[in-house]
């Protein structure tokens, strides 16, 4: 029997984790200034800013994947902004990957994230700033650490959303061997070619995957246990 | 001197405070729930934020029309009512967690003081506060508040969360920083219990205003004022360890109003002491008593004399021409006694409690 991946498979699979990894990083950094904003404020913003982030919750893949389309193609305001930095145009490429992954990807980064830290008691930000710990400081030292659990559920669903996306893929990315075809995409041409054997494997790998992952965030997080 | 004035206001709840106190010893922000206490200390820490709040501490200006020094600026420490120890840290790395904060040419205490001063030596190794019990973790809380050398500490009712047992553990302690410490405290307290025994000062607080401040006994023994009117309403006086009855097992305590004798008190003589004697406990003779079990009788002179309800009045009374103390006792006894201001008479104290 023959290897059960073959080597575009792998290629995918290389490429898949390779998206996840680098929007999840992305997705950390971007994601967590929002969620303590939006867990902290009173401005009127709230409402709107929190709607926004939560729209590909509910949006269909293929709604965000045409406007970024639009958005980064070259009549397009981010596409005018690349060309005019001469990085070119981003649709089709692993750049225009990350950017569509990250939008669509946010709000299960920012969401878990708003959740830690609203649940972190006013008092113990207060109590940070009467022992000398600047707003800066108290969160890092204070409003980070008290929010892990809820910085794990976030780079988990990002990671594991992004992995398994596949209509702003296919909007977006296209389907370029090593640049663009991710793992879901290569399951959909494994079934196109009626090449079931093949999609069988990477259809179950992606089940375990999930699985595995999803069994590890509800064993090992403690979320809900801390008082 | 400590000078405090701030305007605040929130749907149904108005802070129009102005304060001076001296900015030595333990003053005691009293009054009912609600009276504005924990705003006014909050509002001293720079945690509520007022337009036109003014605060001077020992002639620095931490706030003013123009200026506001936010709360990580000002050297204060401040104990919650809660402790709030931070959980993901150790019990050690919570109190190291202001000091790391000081610059080390700033610091006047070290840890292993203050660790010692509130009895932490058996603590401070735990992993994570998780395990302390409430008087333990307010504790450490104060000790953490100390480590960051403040010139001023701020406490707002650290015993009221604490169970009885608690609050008799860690009473000693707050008696000691009083007595050891050179820091100006501010305490929140509707306690009177509390403040009799650790208040140098008093500030009474109503419906967000500062109704009276002044010496500690001065405002206790106030007809006109709330306190001399609690159930628990009484006077404090600062006493010395005069000598022990080895045989009775008593112990007496000189004032320059007289002598009280207590039960024995295992203390140096030549000490002082704060002795509380309860309004409730006083009563009053007009002629010298003779066969009373009562073996504290006081010469005094009514100094005032207020209803107190229908039954009963309050009297003011000076013992050895400065000491107050106050009696409650019913109002047919004041007119069977013909008491009135002025009128000399002795003072049976029924019970004496030794408070600090």
């Amino acid at each position: 029997m023959e290897s059960a991946f073959s080597s575009a498979d792998l290629s995918a699979i290389w490429l898949t984790f390779k998206l996840a990894a680098v929007v999840t990083i992305i997705l950390l950094l971007v994601g967590t200034p929002i969620a303590w904003w939006l867990a902290r404020t009173r401005s009127w913003w709230k409402g709107p800013v929190g709607a926004v982030v939560a729209l590909p919750i509910v949006l269909p893949p293929t709604v965000i994947g045409f406007y970024l389309l639009v958005a980064m193609g070259p009549s397009g305001p981010l596409g005018h902004l690349t060309q005019a930095l001469g990085i070119g145009l981003l649709p089709f490429t692993f750049a225009g990957l990350v950017i569509a992954s990250v939008f669509y990807s946010l709000p299960f980064v920012v969401q878990p994230l708003q959740n830690a830290f609203e649940s972190i008691p006013e008092r113990a930000l207060e109590t940070a700033a009467t022992l000398r710990a600047s707003a800066s400081d108290t969160f890092f030292s204070v409003a980070l650490p008290l929010a892990k659990p809820g910085l794990l559920t976030a780079s988990v669903l990002g990671f594991a959303h992004t992995v398994g996306e596949f209509g702003v893929v296919l909007m977006i990315g296209g389907n370029i061997p090593d640049k663009t075809r991710v793992v879901s995409v290569q399951i959909y041409d494994h079934v196109e070619a009626m090449e079931y054997t093949a999609a069988h494997w990477l259809s179950a790998g992606m089940v375990v995957f999930a699985f595995v992952v999803l069994l590890a965030l509800y064993t090992f997080n403690p979320t809900g246990k801390r008082k | 001197m400590i000078h405090a004035r701030f305007n605040l206001s929130y749907p149904g709840f108005a802070l129009h405070a102005d304060l001076q106190v001296l900015a030595h010893g333990v003053t005691a922000l009293f009054g009912p729930s609600g009276s504005g206490k924990t705003t006014l200390l909050r509002c001293i820490a720079g945690l509520e934020r007022t337009a036109n709040g003014l605060l001077q501490v020992k002639g620095e200006v931490w706030q003013d029309g123009a200026n506001f020094l936010p709360v990580h600026r000002r050297p204060l420490g401040y104990v919650f009512q809660e402790a709030s120890l931070f959980p993901h840290l150790s019990v050690r790395r919570n109190l190291e967690y202001g000091l790391k904060r000081i610059p080390p040419d700033q610091r006047r205490v070290q840890l292993e003081q203050v660790v010692e001063w509130l009895g932490l030596n058996k603590l401070v190794g735990r992993d994570s506060p998780a395990g302390l019990s409430g008087g333990e973790r307010q504790r450490v809380a104060i000790a953490r508040a100390l480590l960051t050398s403040p010139r001023l500490l701020l406490m707002d009712e650290p015993l009221s969360a604490l169970d009885a047992a608690s609050k008799h553990e860690i009473m000693p302690y707050l008696e000691r920083l009083h007595g050891e410490l050179d820091i100006p405290v501010i305490y929140v307290s509707h306690a009177l219990d509390e403040v009799a025994r650790l208040a140098d000062q008093l500030v009474l607080m109503e419906e967000g205003r500062v109704i009276a401040s002044g010496a500690l006994n001065e405002i206790l023994g106030r007809l006109d004022l709330p306190t001399a009117h609690l159930d628990d309403a009484g006077a404090v006086i600062e006493a010395s360890m005069a000598a022990h009855d080895e045989k009775y097992h008593l112990t007496r305590l000189d004032f320059s109003g007289g002598s009280l004798w207590v039960s024995k008190v295992e203390r140096a003589i030549g000490s002082m002491v704060r002795a509380r004697v309860l309004a409730r406990d006083v009563s009053i003779a007009t002629v010298a008593p003779q066969g009373s079990s009562i073996s504290n009788i006081l010469e005094a002179r009514i100094a005032g004399i207020q209803d107190e309800g229908p039954d009963r009045v309050a009297l003011r009374l000076t013992v050895g021409g400065k000491h107050i103390m106050l009696s409650r006792i019913t109002r047919r006894s004041r007119d069977q006694l013909g008491l009135v201001p002025g009128m000399e008479v002795f003072a049976q104290v029924k019970s004496v409690a030794l408070i600090a």
